[in-house]
């Protein structure tokens, strides 16, 4: 290969590198004191650009020069770190000891509540952004002609490397951030103010991402799905890189600069799963990233989130979910078509968050890419019946047994890790997955998805096809529910417990929570095929990650620690989104709001509710203490 | 044959000599105390024989087959229960369930989806704790034990897949006085009844001079004697090495005197 061309794709790798890295360091801090994986930082950083979009002209109206455009940038950058701060202020400092799961669905209604903000303030058009004064030109080298802004980022990446070690080295505030990363407790036991040091790092982490997103607005026209493309990709640099070390940051941006410049020429079309194939090495081989350490709470003795205790049916239970079963029965014949439509998709949907739970709540895995055994079962199906032109029943059959494989594929790295790791690098698989069926058009119709995903002549009608979905969701429901009460569950449940003991006592950790990965996307393979032929078609939204918080939003809202709570939350989550969504243009607004709203004052959602209020209204057995 | 020997066992931590030819033997039925001062290397011979450490060479013989290197849940098959210093239980479940689960491990149960896992082996788990004492508390929730009760219940999982060797890190660590003595006692008990071997490690030195058959006194990962308690009491070098010990210790409390 040419060597001029090496150096100016290596630069190009470079400058990209640099603009993560300015945006990844900011994750990593926040991280680091607050150990909240900030899943807004995308938003703060879409927010940046917006907000440069919009100041920077303004300020180039006066006087056409690259020190006003500076000015912009950093103008923009400051006003996003106050939104951090209020952030901190107002949702975060309530939710720093709930379970990392609440604590990245808050984060994530943060980012759906910014998405129709901007949409609301900005419109959902791109926004092309003015070019910097004085950095127009080309510079030329090895004869190649190299963009002057593209070198400049690559300046203010080492600038901002070289102020942040200072900050860190030499000021109070960055010893106390450096000290919080290592050990919060203890530097709260020795009297440190913590509100003004929490408040101040999210003013800082904020400040990062949007001078990193105002940077860009000579690059790319500013447009609304920035925030969560920037995000997955500062998840991986952070991880890679070690979560709360920003030389890792900085090591892992620059790997990822290099891999994506050259990947592009070798893979065009998969340079984001050759990212995301790195992060999954890098975790197998240091689970805790390059530059990370173990967090100092691993083994602490803590009540795990999830089910807590089982009990049997009792007869007001059965009355309820034989009321339940009967008015599922009846529904196609009383209903209207779009009232069996619906039923449906709650049917599929309670069977994929089912499953979802069967991992969260009783293997304590914390999946927050669930969505993509659901879509691999959809993708499955779809493409089985519309390309190699199989019937509905086989492909039904082999939706579950694909996304079971693929499960156990994916499974095999993810059981390795825990906490915040594995939540990450199941994202990472389902955002993989998510790129292949979005980029791989010839075979998956790209965006647009493939139509004609019909059943078969006989359950044609919706009637049919919602028994027939009944039959399935249903039977495969009460299958895995036995599997919570057989030795099986109780072991998975163990391993959630104390690893060690179970350890201890012979019970192989990895092998039994790879089994139940394995399991739980079989089976929301099975919903996702199911879910397909109730549409006629697939589509990538069903593998995004809003689909995926959809599903925990579902698990959370019907209970974590009831084994029917996930049931009750398809069905309530569903039926409000299907009411609520034709109504508003402020669809995610609303679940953002409510998302937080439920984190913080309803976490043991409707199920928890309801067992508690019972709880509250009979007669207790004896004076046993309650449970924590 | 000797339950568990020990040949020849070595372990470095960088510069630092955790273990340096560590040896010794516990036929069954006896209990063997290994103590020393903090950073002696107790725990470190202690996660060797156990399985969660692995020795740089030396060899551990459990019935003469040799168990060093194995994975902790390979060691547990073998015949060694143990418990940990901060007690390892399953906070979600009762404590008859507890037990159980250590039962169905045993038996090979665990990848089964067919049995309801509440009502396998419960009789056998009721006996177990019925031998510690917890029989009354058998269908509470573990977590709302006091802990030297919790300490109990992982004996109790700990007899449950009928161990030759038991292995107990710091038993009393956290436990009220009144509570050490119970759990001791009971273990001795247990092991003499059964014809178990007791490793154990121990700060308490009550708990070690009252219920040892033989100890062992570590120091910098040497051991620097090795007899049964009276002989121990009697070593001048291990008078020297808590002596000293003892020495800081009265000098706290003198000092908390006066404040």
């Amino acid at each position: 290969m040419d060597p001029a061309f090496i150096v100016i794709q290596s630069l190009s790798g470079l400058a990209s590198a640099s603009s993560l890295f300015i945006i990844a360091s900011g994750l990593t801090i926040v991280f680091g004191v607050t150990r909240i994986v900030n899943f807004a930082h995308g938003s703060l950083y879409m927010l940046g650009a917006y907000l440069a979009v919009t100041i920077v002209p303004m300020l180039l109206e006066v006087d056409r020069s690259l020190p006003m455009f500076l000015l912009g940038v950093l103008l923009s950058a400051l006003i996003v770190g106050v939104i951090g701060a209020a952030m901190e202020i107002i949702l975060l400092r309530r939710i720093y000891h709930v379970p990392e799961l609440f604590q990245l669905l808050a984060t994530f209604g943060v980012v759906l509540i910014v998405q129709d903000l901007v949409i609301k303030l900005w419109g959902a058009v791109e926004i092309p952004g003015p070019r910097a004064p004085s950095l127009r030109h080309g510079v030329f080298i090895f004869d190649q002609r190299f963009p002057a802004y593209e070198l400049f980022l690559i300046g203010v990446g080492l600038v901002v490397l070289g102020l942040l070690w200072l900050l860190m080295q030499k000021t109070r505030f960055g010893v106390l951030i450096r000290a919080a990363t290592q050990d919060r407790d203890m530097v709260a036991a020795l009297g440190v103010n913590q509100a003004w040091l929490f408040t101040g790092t999210l003013f800082l982490g904020a400040f990062l991402a949007g001078l990193g997103g105002a940077l860009q607005i000579p690059r790319v026209a500013v447009n609304t799905q920035m925030d969560i493309s920037i995000i997955t990709e500062v998840f991986v640099v952070t991880v890679i890189g070690g979560m709360g070390s920003v030389p890792g940051a900085f090591v892992a941006a620059l790997i990822i600069g290099q891999l994506q410049a050259f990947g592009i020429l070798i893979f065009p079309k998969i340079t984001l799963v050759l990212v995301f194939l790195l992060m999954a090495v890098v975790l197998v081989i240091k689970p805790w990233g390059l530059f990370g350490k173990p967090d100092a709470a691993a083994g602490r003795a803590v009540l795990p989130e999830g089910l807590l205790s089982l009990r049997r049916f009792g007869t007001v239970d059965n009355v309820v979910a034989g009321v339940a079963i009967i008015v599922m029965l009846a529904l196609p014949v009383f209903g209207d078509n779009y009232m069996v439509k619906v039923g449906i998709e709650v049917l599929v949907l309670a069977l994929a968050a089912f499953s979802l739970h069967f991992l969260i709540g009783v293997g304590g895995i914390v999946s927050f890419g669930h969505a993509a055994y659901f879509g691999i079962g959809a993708y499955a199906a779809g493409l089985l019946v519309t390309r190699l032109g199989f019937a509905m029943e086989p492909a039904l059959i082999l939706a579950p047994v694909i996304a079971g494989a693929f499960a156990a594929l994916f499974g095999f790295f993810i059981v390795r890790l825990s906490g915040i790791y594995l939540a990450m690098l199941t994202l990472a698989f389902a955002q993989i997955v998510y790129a292949v069926c979005f980029q791989w058009v010839g075979l998956t119709g790209g965006d647009n998805g493939v139509v004609g995903v019909w059943p078969s002549s006989w359950a044609a009608s919706r009637q049919v096809y919602f028994y027939l979905a009944l039959a399935f969701t249903l039977s495969a429901i009460i299958a895995l529910r036995h599997a919570i009460y057989a030795p099986f569950g109780y072991a998975l449940r163990a391993a959630r417990d104390s690893a060690t003991r179970a350890d201890a006592i012979g019970i192989d950790v990895r092998r039994i929570r790879w089994f139940a990965f394995t399991l739980s996307g079989a089976a929301a393979g099975l919903a996702g095929g199911l879910y397909s032929f109730s549409k006629g078609s697939i589509d990538p939204t069903m593998i995004s990650i809003p689909m995926s918080v959809d599903l925990l939003v579902m698990v959370l809202l019907g209970g974590i620690q009831t084994v029917i709570g996930p049931l009750v939350g398809a069905a309530a989550f569903h039926s409000i989104k299907d009411f609520f969504m034709p109504l508003t243009d402020f669809w995610r607004m609303f679940l953002g709001a409510s998302i937080i709203v439920m984190v913080l004052v309803f976490p043991r959602g409707i199920a928890g509710a309801a067992s508690l209020l019972t709880e509250r209204f009979r007669p207790a057995p004896k004076p046993v203490g309650t449970p924590a | 044959m000797t339950l568990l020997k020990v040949t020849g066992l070595n372990k470095r931590f960088g510069g630092v000599v955790a273990a340096k030819d560590v040896a010794f033997a516990l036929e069954a039925g006896d209990i063997l105390a290994i103590i020393g001062p903090n950073g002696a290397g107790k725990s470190t011979t202690f996660n060797m024989v156990s399985g969660q450490l692995r020795p740089d060479s030396g060899e551990v013989l459990l019935d003469g087959q040799p168990i060093s290197g194995l994975a902790p849940r390979e060691v547990w098959r073998r015949g060694i229960g143990r418990t940990f210093q901060i007690a390892q239980t399953f906070v979600s479940m009762s404590v008859a369930e507890n037990v159980q689960m250590g039962l169905i491990s045993w038996h090979d149960r665990i990848v089964t989806f067919g049995a309801r896992a509440e009502t396998l082996y419960r009789p056998e788990a009721l006996r177990l704790l019925d031998l510690v004492g917890m029989r009354a508390d058998a269908d509470r929730p573990v977590r709302e034990l006091a802990y030297g009760d919790v300490k109990r219940v992982e004996l109790a999982i700990a007899l449950a897949s009928a161990p030759k060797l038991l292995l107990m890190d710091e038993p009393t660590a956290g436990m009220a006085p009144k509570e050490r003595a119970q759990l001791m006692d009971i273990t001795a008990t247990i092991a003499r009844q059964r014809k178990i071997g007791v490793l154990f490690t121990e700060h308490d030195m009550d708990a070690v001079f009252a219920h040892s058959d033989r100890i062992l006194v570590l120091v910098r990962g040497e051991i620097i004697a090795d007899g049964k308690p009276d002989e121990v009491r009697a070593n001048a070098r291990v008078k020297q090495v808590y002596l000293g010990e003892m020495g800081v210790a009265a000098a706290m409390r003198a000092r908390r005197g006066r404040v």
